[in-house]
């Protein structure tokens, strides 16, 4: 039930921000389905126990994987799926907590979930560029393989 | 392919406009750097130079004329995905060599005339819709849908009203926040609301500068430094902003 409740809701808010950014109408369900992916990845492995910062590489990888995909599909720029993707990973919740913190003068415990939610973020971009790089690789060895079939 | 001097300058408009349109569109630099490279060189302007910064581009050209160059100033910058996506487009079509340079210019024109493809309510509505969404999604309880809904919707409607009244990003942003934390306060207060923090966090998203932190990402992992860092910078600033209106909250708690 509430992988199901997740599901809907990270597939409606995903597909809601890129229509605040404008997004393409025809990218929307696409847009939506990047966001439930990632979401739901990093949902279920959170659940059973993996670390966060393992658990947002991983789901923003296999975001960067899925955006790029569409991206070739439909010929359109890979970062209008890749921001619908990445938005519900962003640390809202922790950095919120931070500052909360911080005013209270708790300032230990501020640096504490600040520090994590730096990590969160640098694993967000750990995952995108990991991603990048498999995209490369690959492009690189298709070139190959188209090269040796011409020669 | 010799190319005249009037030519040359046509070719280096396009490119102009065209750069100009995706980097106020918020596009990553390398993007706009490499369209213009692209389409420079399907004019036959073969040696092309663009030199993009959130806040300026700068392109030269070179030929078998002297060198020209030319800068143009980015002031306001937006989000707006379809422009991105048209222009990328047309470039490719530009490269398929389905368009002269006056066609281009027109069609490009044409782009950075066109509004938003979405009115100001069905944005107002995408954030809150979002705002609610969130709130499950952190494990919130269905009762403070509604209370996130509103206060999400509303925060973002203050947060264009606000940037309408001063176009300083950093106070319109501090603003919304606020606002968004007012009404949450209220809410809870009220007893139509439940938790505090879970319907802050759910209605401040639609205001988190996400689009600039992958832009910021991408652009740094590039080589693009200077437009990776600006952008950093940019987003720092919109988070400092927000969590400065939460705070004010906070102490009144």
């Amino acid at each position: 039930m509430t992988i199901i409740e997740q599901l809907i809701t990270s597939f409606i808010a995903s597909a809601a921000f890129v229509m605040i950014f404008n997004g393409p109408k025809r990218t929307l369900f696409h847009c939506g389905l990047v966001g439930m992916i990632g979401w739901i990845l990093y949902f279920l492995l959170e659940a059973n126990g993996v670390d966060m910062v393992l658990a947002t590489v991983i789901a923003s990888f296999s975001i960067a994987i899925a955006s790029q995909y569409f991206a070739k599909k439909y010929k359109t720029p890979v970062i209008i799926y890749s921001v619908a993707g990445i938005i519900p990973l962003v640390p809202g919740g922790i950095s919120y907590n931070a500052m909360r913190n911080f005013v209270q003068n708790d300032y230990n415990l501020a640096i504490n979930l600040a520090a994590k939610a730096f990590m969160i973020s640098g694993s967000i971009a750990i995952g995108l560029v990991f991603s990048e790089v498999i995209n490369q690789i690959i492009r690189k060895s298709k070139l190959k393989t188209i090269v040796n079939k011409t020669k | 392919m010799e190319i005249e001097t009037q030519e040359t300058y046509d070719i280096m408009a396009v490119c102009l406009l065209a750069g100009k349109i995706m980097l106020q569109s918020g596009a990553e630099t390398y993007r706009v750097e490499d369209t213009m490279m692209r389409i420079a060189a399907s004019f036959g302007a073969y040696q092309s130079h663009p030199y993009v910064t959130p806040t300026g581009i700068l392109f030269s050209v070179e030929g078998s004329e002297p060198t020209k160059t030319k800068l143009i100033r980015i002031v306001e910058r937006t989000t707006d995905l379809e422009k991105v996506a048209q222009v990328n487009g047309i470039s490719r079509k530009i490269s398929a060599g389905e368009f002269t340079i006056e066609e281009a210019y027109k069609e490009l024109k044409r782009i950075s005339e066109t509004g938003s493809p979405y009115s100001l309510w069905i944005h107002v509505l995408a954030a809150a819709i979002s705002s609610g969404c969130f709130l499950i999604m952190f494990q919130g309880t269905w009762g403070d849908f509604i209370p996130a809904f509103i206060t999400g919707g509303l925060g973002f409607l203050s947060l264009l009203y606000f940037h309408q009244l001063v176009p300083i990003k950093f106070f319109s942003e501090f603003s919304a926040s606020l606002l968004i934390g007012l009404q949450a306060l209220f809410f809870v207060s009220t007893g139509i609301g439940d938790e505090l923090d879970k319907i802050i966090i759910g209605s401040v998203m639609p205001l988190v500068p996400g689009l600039l932190i992958t832009n910021a990402v991408r652009d740094l992992m590039a080589g693009h430094l200077i437009s990776g860092l600006a952008k950093g910078a940019d987003a720092f600033l919109t988070a400092f902003a927000i969590g400065a209106g939460i705070a004010v909250i906070f102490s009144l708690t």
